[in-house]
């Protein structure tokens, strides 16, 4: 998975979910969702998906987000990072 | 979106999970199709996929460029690297993910999407992206997919 692989991360949902699975697993299980445009750049990987695609953040310093890759499909995983649960923040767009 | 008629100078085919084999049959089609009308044919995919193909043609009369994916997409984001036309072959979600990153990345372009597989329907009712959409129920035999990519791209009279 690239250098998100060398990450603590957890896999929310399991393979072979579809990307609009995890979208909608994303808005409805966390209080505080942010939207950003493919090609957003999360943990030094930009991230694959239709627009738009939703992250989660939870407890205020985990981001739950879609990971794609060609063989496997979406991932959705959960990465603890406060520094980048800031940044998103501060560039992405809030749910409303 | 350009003129479909127009050969474009530069391609991009982005291939998905190598499991169906129309696919890489489809990609040499596609990129010697490309290439004898003078584009430049660049094919991303991951590493699996690119190997089948550059194992397929040692001698690289079909596949001459080629990137992983993740570097090709980094570089469509970072503005390093542009084309006139891309052609995303998909067959299962992640491709249509890609495929739709890649519309993004490209608004004003020409995105082909070759949507095959066991089930392809579903899979093109994914897409709610401005795109042309080639569809088809292939996996293993390519000769119906084909037919419909060359009367797409007008090259219906080839004989390749």
């Amino acid at each position: 998975m690239g250098c998100i692989e060398n990450l603590k991360y957890e896999m929310i949902l399991p393979l072979g979910a579809s990307f609009k699975e995890c979208r909608e697993y994303a808005e409805k299980n966390f209080s505080e969702v942010w939207y950003v445009d493919p090609g957003y750049k999360l943990f030094d990987e930009y991230i694959i998906g239709l627009p738009p695609i939703a992250l989660g953040i939870e407890e205020g310093k985990k981001i739950i987000f879609p990971y794609t890759k060609p063989c496997h499909g979406t991932y959705l995983l959960r990465i603890e990072d406060p520094d980048e649960v800031e940044r998103v923040r501060k560039t992405a767009r809030k749910k409303k | 979106m350009p003129d479909i008629s127009v050969t474009p100078k530069k391609a991009l085919i982005v291939l998905g999970c190598p499991e169906a084999p129309a696919q890489q049959a489809l990609a040499f089609h596609v990129t010697h199709n490309l290439k004898t009308r003078g584009s430049e044919v660049l094919i991303a995919g991951n590493p699996s996929v690119i190997n089948l193909l550059k194992v397929s043609d040692p001698e690289k009369h079909y596949i001459t460029n080629t990137m992983v994916l993740e570097k090709c997409i980094a570089e469509f984001v970072e503005k390093k690297r542009d084309c006139d036309l891309c052609v995303v072959f998909a067959h299962n979600d992640a491709a249509i993910a890609y495929a739709a990153t890649m519309r993004h990345l490209l608004p004003e372009r020409r995105l082909v999407v070759i949507v095959f597989g066991k089930d392809p329907g579903p899979l093109a009712d994914e897409i709610n992206f401005p795109c042309e959409k080639i569809v088809d129920k292939a996996v293993h035999n390519p000769m119906q997919l084909k037919a419909k990519i060359n009367e797409v791209f007008g090259w219906a009279v080839s004989r390749t």
